[in-house]
């Protein structure tokens, strides 16, 4: 090994800010260390934002319904937040509110988990194929602005039951997003890693896995969560109209029997589920992403 | 341990090609009909095994399209390229590619990049493991092996790049505009380093630049290309003694080929910009 070859060359001093440099040597493991998650004081600030802002909207819910406040919007028929958190209690204590979210849920992870498989495959064979794009994408921009709510009647006398015409509803909500951001994704790949995989001897195959898929997948991994939110207000237009259990027909059946407080439990509910859900595909797409958090 | 055998040259290797590059009457044109582009005129080089050779032209001229003809992403419209008497038909890893920048798969690591291509020829997890370690070394950057591409400055990024063009055994080194991108520091410093890797590993460069001073340090040949539609003007014999140094910019022989081929790429840019301008 020749000393020419060992010289370090100096960090380039580029116009563009790049990323601090990392031209040290890693520091040396000095044995075992425990790492707890650490939360940095910028991390600290945003949660109490949060809080805050949370608590400023509590209040403001308070006051306009404990001052019966009427102002072109009318609060006079609105539950306080304390009425709908006495109902959230009494409803998490039955074994039937239980059942409702349990239903949703299991309709969204059959939905979702179909439209996650499909979309990503037509999204990717879009992306790869001329021909499969230029077939498919007709019928994606003609079905994709249907909303949801447009679908009930056609999806009732389609499928077999309420349940699967549920399924199909929420499923097509989900699907777009999914393809739309695949195909995306698969467009972005750089042609230069396409040509310079080549040239070390890889196949279509090789560079469809080594590069076309992992180049898509930052773009996938934001399909898989905005298609997680878009299911379940698809669902929830399934299950008003159709449907004995499930969330949606909860929050539905509330506004029949004339009961305030449960309409806004059902909607905050939904509401919770939805983040959570978008939190958790955001959580189990992070590790396939990680080397983005290395390179920024 | 840096595995010297393993550097042997293809020229003294009879496992793999030796890297004689035919090119024969090659003209290249985008398109059809009326948005029909021509590229490269009709060109005729043989670069021997082993050699060292810049394609120097000014922007715009078709030198990197000539290079993407060797490695295979381009086909000519005439003629035909040889690689040791075979055509070449498509990209492969007889010829090793260095591209300007970012060229690296930023979702693997540096050591992955460099093991990719011997993955790719069907060598056992270890083994190319053992061989991207052994070609980080050649470039002096094994311990940066677990870092991702964007991690890495230019320069070191370039050479990963062709630590990774060689980890195949090219009989070949396609290079274009390698440093284009990087600072003059840096440029002077990756130039002496390849000639370094070139001396130890043997392969024939192809070097594409628009960069004189670049052409005539490393080259034993300097291809001077004429403005679009480009072909190849002049064919400038560097007689300087290996290994160079960057002092040898001074000396009398470096100064006059320099010259010499300035003042032809001078004449070819003003022709360019004019047309450009026209």
């Amino acid at each position: 090994m020749s000393q020419a070859l060992k010289t370090t060359e100096t960090p380039p001093v580029n116009a563009t800010p790049e990323p601090a440099v990392v031209a040290s040597p890693a520091p040396p493991p000095a044995g075992p260390t425990l790492r707890l998650p650490r939360i940095s004081a910028a991390q600290l600030g945003n949660l109490g934002l949060v809080a805050l802002s949370l608590t400023l909207g509590v209040l403001a819910w308070h006051l306009l319904t404990a001052n019966n406040v009427d102002f072109y919007i009318n609060f006079q028929n609105v539950p306080s937040p304390w009425r709908v958190f006495d109902a959230f209690v009494t409803h998490v204590q039955t074994g039937i509110f239980w059942t409702h979210i349990g239903v949703s849920m299991r309709r969204i992870l059959i939905s979702y988990s179909l439209a996650c498989a499909l979309g990503i495959g037509i999204g990717l064979v879009m992306g790869r194929s001329r021909l499969a794009r230029a077939l498919i994408m007709p019928y994606i921009e003609v079905v994709r602005p249907i909303p949801a709510v447009a679908w009930i009647p056609l999806a009732i006398l389609m499928w077999p039951t309420e349940e699967s015409s549920i399924i199909y509803i929420t499923f097509l909500g989900a699907l777009f997003p999914i393809v739309l951001n695949t195909l995306h994704g698969v467009e972005q790949t750089p042609e230069v890693l396409v040509r310079a995989t080549q040239s070390l001897g890889a196949s279509r195959w090789d560079v469809f896995r080594h590069v076309v898929i992992p180049a898509a997948l930052p773009s996938i991994a934001a399909g898989l969560a905005i298609g997680m939110g878009v299911s379940w207000f698809s669902l929830l237009a399934g299950e008003i109209i159709s449907g004995q259990y499930g969330i949606g027909y909860f929050t539905w059946n509330a506004y029949s029997l004339i009961n305030y407080q449960d309409i806004v439990v059902g909607m905050l509910v939904i509401g919770f589920l939805g983040t959570g859900s978008t939190a958790a595909v955001k959580l189990l797409t992070a590790p396939m992403l990680a080397w983005q958090k290395r390179t920024r | 341990m840096l595995d010297i055998l393993k550097f042997k040259a293809p020229q003294q290797r009879d496992d793999i090609g030796k890297g004689r590059i035919e090119v024969k009457d090659v003209s290249i044109t985008f398109g059809k009909g009326k948005s029909a582009y021509r590229a490269t005129e009709t060109t005729d080089i043989t670069i021997e095994a082993g050699e060292f050779v810049c394609i120097l032209g000014p922007s715009g001229c078709g030198k990197s399209t000539l290079l993407n003809a060797i490695a295979g992403y381009v086909e000519p419209s005439t003629g035909a390229v040889l690689v040791d008497g075979k055509e070449v038909r498509k990209p492969g890893p007889d010829r090793g590619m260095v591209f300007q920048q970012y060229s690296l798969l930023p979702w693997k690591t540096v050591y992955e990049n460099v093991a990719f291509g011997p993955r790719m020829a069907g060598h056992s997890r270890t083994e190319s493991g053992s061989t991207a370690n052994t070609f980080l070394e050649l470039v002096g950057l094994k311990k940066f092996g677990d870092r991702y591409p964007a991690e890495l400055s230019g320069g070191m990024q370039q050479r990963v790049g062709i630590a990774r063009a060689l980890a195949n055994y090219p009989s070949v080194l396609l290079m274009d505009e390698p440093f284009g991108a990087l600072d003059a520091q840096t440029r002077l410093m990756m130039q002496e380093s390849l000639l370094d890797i070139w001396r130890k590993f043997g392969t024939t460069v192809v070097f594409v630049t628009h960069d004189v001073d670049e052409a005539v340090f490393l080259a034993d040949r300097v291809l001077i290309m004429s403005a679009a539609p480009g072909r190849i003007i002049e064919d400038v014999r560097i007689d300087l003694p290996r290994p160079r140094s960057t002092d040898m910019a001074t000396e009398p022989a470096y100064m006059q080929a320099r010259q010499h081929c300035l003042a032809t790429i001078k004449a070819e840019s003003r022709k360019s910009f004019e047309s450009q301008n026209a």
